[in-house]
């Protein structure tokens, strides 16, 4: 009797310790939302209704910066550039990663070298990346116009032509597809291959196989790629930056390039901050979007 | 992420599919197409590559002559000694190893304690803890880029490293959600025994959980790595003397001054790609594997 209290006393003590532990150990994490999320985020309220240059006080303007956003045709110029960008860039990002994905799923040899040659440009540091695309656009002696003349089409203008730079911004995004392909194909490997061997039993043919077995089972997987692509595609920044600070013609100006230019360019940290609320709200709109619709085609395996 | 959240990360397999249909030795039509059209997918996305490499071995005038020469004919290995003269080029490389060190430990630590927490202890607030976790996985963190420049300027941070490192040490979520996955899958029975005999929490994490937690470690380091080596906008943003710029600021800030020596500019980015590229080959099934987890974490 008396052990078992004792036993019972102690494993309260253990069960407190680890109440502590737990708490203490998590308390980097709780901090730093605090300090890297909430605080900037409820700051970034009061900025909006602020005008402020960072050198005298900031001024109370009400609306004003939000009235200023509606009203400034460049905001709205960024937004349907970043829609461009995203809408047409990710799409086309996934449909270009899972072909190379499904092409690597196949037993060939060499699989690892392609894969290594697939994923390489991805971990390239943007700027760097950026610096060589400018090259590979140049007008004049740039690899692609060379490519073009040799099957004796006209060179392209690319990053100078106001139609051409958002789609030439997409085509260098492709390059940069490794991890999504890898996603997918660690995505298509974990898929059982008795499934697939039982349907090519019973006559499906490959294409029927891809729809109707591959594409549900890699539904999560495509989800992920949707999700993660979106949010970021919306925030791109660092090509743009470097390769046209916004031109030609605010063809390339993205949104997160016009909050940089408003806040650390003109200085107007409560219009850049009521801009990257906007945006905010826009990327939490299409995730919610995304997660209302997934039930409507993504297919868990624990559903069944 | 919509269901089976909060179950352990299964190990993806990532190697060898097909493993079994390998016996067919036959030449394979379809194989042979494949290939082909691997071979030029793979070649255009090496061109970018390549063409770093190849002008950042040219002379000035060679650099425009179109046909584009693949092959330099005298490589001009001296440009290499001539950027380190014009550039603060071993500055930059020092810079970014600082921040590049300092950020993935703070990331690796503060991710390797989280993450035990939310796997292994149990604690009233925990599910509300990890959802938070979740939440902030998915946060665009484009809200908080002006108060939180606006916060390290108060805090008299600019123009030091340490808005570049000191966030890494609070954890990053998508790091601590890594570490929390793998943890999950180690059995308990290895910890009961330990705690049975009094050994405190943080004895347990880093004498029994850590150790079995190779690879898990390694993942978030190397994610860790690529973000703070690549890091852009943070340096641009916090950085403004010549020789406080990490590689990839120095590299932007040379190609805007001395943009027309591109056979130079190459050359720099030669020097600011190397390092990732020895990383890859170094670690490449750590990253495979790690990426892997991250698409498969979410189902």
């Amino acid at each position: 009797m008396v052990t078992a209290a004792r036993r019972e006393r102690r494993s309260s003590g253990v069960q407190r310790a680890e109440w502590r532990d737990g708490w203490l150990f998590a308390s980097p994490f709780l901090l730093g939302v605090l300090i890297f999320w909430v605080g900037p985020m409820l700051y970034s309220l009061y900025l909006v209704t602020q005008e402020w240059d960072m050198l005298g006080p900031p001024r109370f303007v009400g609306l004003g910066n939000i009235r200023q956003a509606i009203e400034d045709p460049l905001v709205w110029k960024a937004l349907g550039n970043t829609a461009y960008y995203t809408f047409i860039g990710v799409p086309l990002q996934l449909a270009v990663a899972l072909l190379l994905a499904l092409a690597l799923n196949q037993a060939i040899r060499g699989r690892s070298i392609y894969r290594t040659i697939f994923y390489l440009p991805s971990i390239t540091p943007a700027v760097a990346s950026a610096v060589v695309w400018s090259q590979m656009f140049n007008a004049d002696f740039g690899v692609l116009n060379n490519i073009l003349r040799m099957f004796g089409f006209q060179p392209v203008k690319w990053l100078f032509d106001p139609e051409i730079a958002k789609p030439a911004f997409i085509l260098m995004s492709l390059w940069a597809i490794g991890p999504q392909m890898v996603i997918f194909l660690a995505g298509l490997q974990n898929i059982p291959a008795e499934l697939l061997e039982a349907s090519s039993l019973d006559g499906a043919g490959s294409w029927q196989r891809f729809r109707s077995i591959t594409l549900p089972l890699l539904s999560p997987v495509v989800f992920f790629n949707l999700v993660i692509g979106i949010i970021g595609s919306l925030q791109v920044f660092t090509a743009a930056f470097v390769l046209t600070s916004g031109g030609p013609q605010n063809a390339t100006l993205f949104m997160v390039l016009y909050i940089y230019l408003q806040g650390f360019r003109q200085f107007q940290m409560g219009y850049a901050a009521t801009l990257a609320w906007m945006l905010f709200w826009i990327i939490m709109f299409f995730t919610f979007l995304q997660f209302r619709v997934a039930n409507r085609w993504v297919y868990y395996e624990t559903q069944v | 992420m919509k269901t089976n959240i909060s179950e352990p990360l299964r190990a993806p397999a990532v190697t060898e599919p097909g493993a079994s249909r390998r016996s067919s030795r036959r030449v394979n039509l379809g194989h042979l197409l494949l290939h082909i059209c691997l071979i030029v997918l793979g070649l255009s996305f090496l061109v970018p590559l390549l063409w770093v490499l190849v002008t950042s071995l040219k002379t000035a005038g060679q650099v425009f002559v179109v046909p584009v020469e693949w092959l330099p004919r005298t490589p001009q290995w001296s440009n290499y000694r001539e950027i380190f003269e014009i550039l603060p080029l071993t500055a930059f490389i020092r810079n970014s190893a600082i921040v590049t060190v300092l950020g993935t430990l703070g990331s690796v630590l503060s991710a390797t304690l989280v993450g035990y927490s939310l796997a292994r202890l149990r604690w009233p607030g925990r599910d509300a803890v990890f959802a938070l976790l979740i939440a902030t996985l998915m946060l665009p963190g484009v809200v908080t880029l002006i108060p939180t420049f606006i916060l390290f300027r108060s805090l008299g941070w600019l123009d030091t490293f340490l808005p570049l490192v000191v966030p890494s040490w609070f954890g990053g979520a998508f790091y601590i959600f890594l570490m929390r996955q793998f943890m999950q899958g180690i059995p308990y029975e290895l910890e009961e025994a330990a705690r049975i005999d009094g050994a405190s929490s943080i004895r347990i994490l880093f004498q029994i959980i850590a150790p079995l937690c190779g690879p898990a470690i390694a993942t978030v380091a190397i994610f860790s790595f690529l973000a703070h080596y690549n890091d852009f906008l943070g340096p641009l943003l916090y950085l403004s003397t010549n020789e406080k710029f990490t590689l990839p600021l120095g590299l932007f800030w040379y190609q805007g001054r001395y943009g027309n020596s591109w056979h130079l500019v190459m050359a720099a980015s030669t020097v600011a790609i190397a390092p990732v590229i020895v990383l890859f080959f170094a670690a490449q099934r750590y990253f495979i594997r790690g990426i892997a987890m991250t698409g498969l974490a979410g189902r």
